[in-house]
């Protein structure tokens, strides 16, 4: 018994949400480092040691609080809390659809965090991100239709309990849901909200105004909103547990091929190619399942 | 019973009132009194309600005779306006409709009896509810804003006499259609609602206004006409005038006319081939687009789709429903995010959110028809409110774009308090809304996988058009000065309990469902659908938590929160202060923030042509198939 | 202690010749590496550190030397790279050049050379950022002895 497997057979669902808690930022921070590490060697470089991305959050937290309005923190602070709770719900087996809504309604927050600035960098990146977040959400929703049609549940512990290789059913879903990860992720050629490489035209993006301890909350909620990511990729090979986590580690690793190879996409392109693929692959895999299942 | 025709009379006598009384204080005492009277009312049939399908008698020649009198003459009058205006399609609509009424009353209603004119249901105590509750508090508002209306308008004439009337008259016709039984008492109550909205979009009159409103006119009056063609049909065919007979045991000679009614509720609530007049007759005061065009007389058409679903079910009539209610939801979304009107976008939204009721309305299974009318529900409180606000706002910056709302937070905190209440309702997790679009994306998935793909997309769609909207809203700026000092308590008194009962509904909403609902379903049905009860466990924590962490956050924020320090914001570094910077040549400019419409992508009238022929096509395929 | 390990900087052009500029950048390639301390270009004066300024400063970068520095949060440090940066160089002359960055602002490293070498830069990085950690423990102390002043401010309001 793997220890995923134990985690998802954890009757206690307290503890799941509490391990997730603890544990996620310590894996979401570690992947962050061994992103930076391995896009280092990419590009020939050496790169920052693997535990950089908290040496920068612990910085963060020690620099002085400046903001540009008494308020602008409040609607980060909510991401963040709304982030943890949408993951906590995710690992402790909740209504898959329940996590989708919850986590839209954390981007909601980040994205209000960046227009309530009155920034224009600000500004530009909150409009991206909202482009970003309607770009991917249908096939977020969709990645719970299909897994619905598969296994006739929206909870994510039957789902990560079905023995079927729900991949099988579902390849045009997973394609569109890789799609959609690259944007998740933030990573190249979709990285139009923040990227912290296009301070060119967007400074730091939706991120601008936002420093020290804020900047840092924002950094882990992003650790925890990938753990979640990764998780969904793992219901896909949830049937055999090893194949599950070397999915994940495999997948992330394309994404990071991907983000270094990649040069940025306009926001237009983003959003045709992103809605086009969802419906290419994602919702003709979900119609032609729909007919194959009936009898 | 007494309710019943206390709350259909009740309203109308008011009306004339109030009507007929030139002292304004006299008149307000009245209508507080009336308002107060009516919630009574429907709080009163609500406790009363046995929890079934109740049918009342009611025979009397008088009432048939006054009725047909009154429609007569209604007709006269629409033939009058349409010739004095040269708007013959009009004029024929109603000569049509005339005749067939004619036709009909002199040969065939003698043969058909009608046992039972009344009756009442869950479904219609609901409706009940809502018009009654949100009917009165809009009717208050009214009261505060036709006063700031007239000053800001001079040009004018001030007719407010009239205007209350027809608010009042609406109300009534409004309890007479979900109450009634009868087709033809139906068909007179729903006539009534049409020239209500006729008059009320008129009420400017100035040219932009009488146009939309003989468009909307036009448009209901094709549909009124379906729906005469349709009781007819039901009359000398099936040879019964009562709604629940003819869905029951109508058999084949219920589809026609089923489909034909259903027709008229697509055009009621201004689904796709219908859509232009909705948006058309946002130039009505705004008290008008938040009773009529949102919470209330759309609502009837969806009723009325709800109602006759069942006599469809199974046919390709049935399907094609659906997908005219999804294609709706759809497109109305889309073009939403083009808009930069405040009020378009709500009539879009509006248009989107009854297209997914009717959607579900041709779906038909329980759990269909349980989460379209959560979606019912949610729809009017939520979507009052952010009219109501809207409307406030219009008076104030005399503006509808919702890009001169910047920094209305900081100039008038306590609306844009409602409104984002109003918003998140629309759209966000916990609230209503929400509540209601997952679950009609479980009905769905079970039934088409196409439909729940259409809601996969317009449900992103409306993201983006509510965030950017809110985010408008939210930006802060200092300096500003309070611009809400001048509201009247009436409008304050409206915007505070529809905002109460936005966060109200979705926390009762559990009950609501098994007290109201579920017995409907289960009538229908014979099962209901329930939520899974660890969900509603959920959905309860993200409400306790976004009620709890709300208001603590900002008053940290606003009060304890001291080790700071204040930098201006991020300008290149050619900050002059915190919003303008240094131009080239040594000229200062203001850094202005605008939202984005993605009109390349999601353009008014590329969508709306599209919309249109497809739509076209899908209902004349629904009337097709049946009379095929 | 994280100071050290993670400073992110902003590089600022004031008048360079560009020389010093393409110097930086070339400090953050793959020859060199900087981001192997963990030194980040952010772009972005509320995230940065560190303030690399190159050139020398002039009427019109004066005002947005200060305003970038201004909008930083302490702990902060300031490195002059280029004999422009550190004392005007060779434009010192000029009628509209006021001097080094240290006319509008304090400056803490001075890399000299024209243009400075990569090399130097990342020396000079790296000597800011002992300065950096130093500058944290003040900026602590200057805080609590702000809240300390306050509370005898307001202890003294009450008595009054
Ligand atoms: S020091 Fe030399 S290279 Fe650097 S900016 Fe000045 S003149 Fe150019």
């Amino acid at each position: 018994m793997t220890p995923i497997d134990y985690f998802i057979h954890l009757d206690n669902i307290y503890l799941k949400a509490v391990i997730y808690v603890v544990l996620a930022p310590i894996l979401g921070g570690l992947l962050a480092g061994v992103d930076r590490k391995i896009s280092a060697r990419m590009q020939g470089r050496i790169g920052p040691p693997i535990l950089q991305p908290f040496y920068d959050v612990f910085k963060l937290f020690s620099k002085e609080k400046i903001i540009v309005n008494k308020f602008q923190n409040f609607n980060v602070i909510l991401f963040f809390v709304f982030m943890v709770f949408t993951g906590s719900l995710f690992f402790l087996g909740g209504d898959l659809l329940l996590v989708i809504f919850a986590l839209t309604l954390a981007g909601v927050f980040f994205a209000l965090a960046g227009f309530s600035v009155n920034s224009p960098y600000c500004h530009i990146g909150a409009e991206r991100e909202l482009i970003q977040m309607m770009s991917y959400d249908p096939m977020i929703i969709l990645v719970a239709v299909g897994m619905y049609q598969v296994t006739g549940t929206f909870r994510v512990d039957a789902i990560a309990m079905y023995d079927g290789p729900l991949i099988l059913y579902l390849p045009g879903v997973f394609l569109g849901y890789l799609h959609v990860l690259t944007i998740k992720l933030r990573k190249s050629p979709f990285d139009l909200a923040m990227s912290a490489h296009a301070h060119q035209e967007l400074v730091s993006g939706l991120k601008t105004e936002f420093s020290g301890t804020t900047l840092a909350l924002i950094e882990i909620g992003h650790w925890y909103e990938n753990v979640l990511l990764l998780g969904i990729i793992y219901l896909f090979f949830a049937f055999n547990s090893f194949l599950g986590v070397a999915a994940m580690l495999v997948l992330y690793f394309f994404e990071i091929i991907i983000d270094n190879t990649y040069a940025r996409f306009k926001w237009e392109l983003t959003f045709k190619s992103t809605w086009l693929v969802t419906a290419l692959f994602g919702a003709a895999n979900i119609i032609i399942l729909y007919y194959a299942m009936q009898p | 019973m007494e309710t019943i025709i206390f709350l259909i009379i009740f309203p109308a006598a008011i009306s004339l009132v109030l009507l007929s009384i030139p002292v304004k204080s006299v008149r307000r005492l009245i209508a507080v009194i009336a308002n107060i009277a009516l919630i009574a009312g429907t709080i009163h049939l609500l406790y009363g309600s046995a929890g079934e399908t109740i049918r009342y008698e009611l025979e009397n020649v008088w009432i048939e005779r006054a009725m047909l009198t009154l429609e007569v003459t209604l007709s006269i009058y629409i033939l009058y306006m349409g010739i004095r205006f040269r708007r013959y399609l009009v004029v024929f609509f109603t000569l049509l409709q005339l005749a067939l009424l004619v036709h009909f009353e002199a040969f065939a209603i003698p043969a058909v009896p009608v046992a039972h004119n009344l009756f009442v249901d869950n479904f219609s105590i609901i409706l009940a509810l809502i018009i009654g509750i949100i009917g009165s508090f809009i009717c208050l508002y009214a009261i505060g804003y036709i006063e700031e209306y007239h000053e800001r308008h001079k040009e004018s004439e001030d007719n407010r006499r009239f205007f209350f009337f027809l608010m009042y008259l609406f109300l009534s016709a409004m309890f007479g259609i979900v109450f009634s039984n009868n087709l033809k008492w139906i068909y007179f109550f729903w006539e009534i609602t049409t020239i209500c909205s006729f008059l009320l979009i008129k009420y400017h009159e100035d040219e932009e206004s009488i146009d939309s409103a003989f468009s909307a006119l036009t448009i209901n009056l094709m549909g009124g006409l379906a729906f005469a063609a349709g009781i007819s049909y039901a009359g000398i065919y099936a040879g019964t005038l009562e709604l629940d007979r003819l869905i029951a045991e109508g058999g084949a000679y219920a589809v026609i006319p089923a489909a034909l009614i259903a027709f008229a509720g697509l055009a009621k609530s201004a689904q796709l081939p219908f859509s232009s007049w909705l948006t058309k007759a946002m130039v009505a005061p705004t008290p008008v687009s938040a009773l009529l065009h949102s919470s209330t007389m759309v609502k009837a058409g969806v009723y009325i789709i709800i109602k006759v679903a069942p006599a469809l079910k199974g046919t390709l009539a049935a399907a094609m429903l659906s997908y005219i209610g999804g294609l709706t939801f759809l497109v109305a979304s889309f073009i939403a995010i083009s808009q930069s009107n405040a009020k378009k976008v709500l009539a879009y939204s509006t248009i989107a959110n009854l297209g997914l009721v009717v959607a579900c309305a041709g779906i038909g299974t329980n759990e269909a028809i349980w989460s379209a009318i959560l979606l019912i529900v949610f729809h009017a409180v939520a979507k009052s409110l952010m009219f109501l606000c809207v409307g406030l706002i219009e008076n104030k910056l005399s503006s509808k774009e919702i890009e001169n709302m910047d920094f209305l937070i900081m100039e008038m905190p306590k609306v844009s308090a409602a409104m984002i209440i109003g918003i998140s309702g629309m759209f966000l997790a916990p609230f209503g809304m929400l509540i209601s679009k997952w679950a009609t994306l479980k009905a769905f998935i079970d039934f088409n996988p196409v439909m729940a793909i259409i809601l996969a997309y317009g449900s992103a769609a409306t993201l983006f058009f509510w965030t950017k909207w809110m985010g408008k809203i939210i930006t802060i700026k200092y300096g500003l000065k309070n611009r809400e000092k001048v509201v009247s308590p009436w409008e304050w008194t409206t915007l505070a309990v529809l905002s109460f009962m936005t966060i109200g509904v979705c926390i009762i909403f559990p009950l609501l469902s098994s007290a109201l609902i579920e017995p409907y379903i289960i009538e229908l049905f014979g099962v209901s659908p329930s939520m899974d009860r660890f969900n509603i466990i959920i959905i309860m924590i993200i409400m306790l938590g976004l009620l709890t962490i709300l208001p603590i956050a900002l008053m940290y924020y606003a009060w304890l929160d001291k080790d700071y320090k204040r930098v201006g914001t991020y300008l290149g570094g050619a900050n002059v202060d915190n919003v303008r910077f240094l131009g080239s040549l040594g000229a200062q400019r203001t850094a202005d923030i605008r939202n984005y419409y993605l009109d390349g992508f999601f353009s008014e009238k590329k969508l709306y042509n599209y919309g249109l022929v497809t739509a076209v096509f899908l209902v004349i395929l629904m009337l097709g198939v049946v009379v095929i | 202690m994280f100071f050290k390990k993670s400073p992110w900087i902003i590089h600022y052009d004031a008048t360079s010749c560009n020389g010093c500029d393409i110097e930086v950048i070339a400090s953050l390639t793959p020859m060199y590496d900087l981001e192997r301390f963990g030194i980040i270009n952010t772009g972005n004066p509320k995230h940065a550190d560190i303030f690399v300024v190159t050139g020398s400063v002039n009427e019109s970068s004066h005002q947005v030397v200060k305003n970038i520095y201004d909008q930083m949060p302490n702990p902060k440090v300031v490195v002059a790279v280029g004999i422009c940066a550190t004392s005007g160089g060779i434009f010192r002359e000029c009628y509209n050049v006021l001097g080094g960055v240290d006319t509008v602002i304090p400056v803490d490293v001075y890399v000299p050379g024209c243009a400075a070498r990569p090399e130097s830069i990342i020396d000079g990085i790296i000597k800011a950022l002992d300065i950096l950690e130093r500058r944290l423990v003040e900026f602590r102390k200057a805080k609590t002895e702000a809240r300390r002043q306050e509370k005898k401010l307001r202890r003294y309001h009450l008595n009054d």
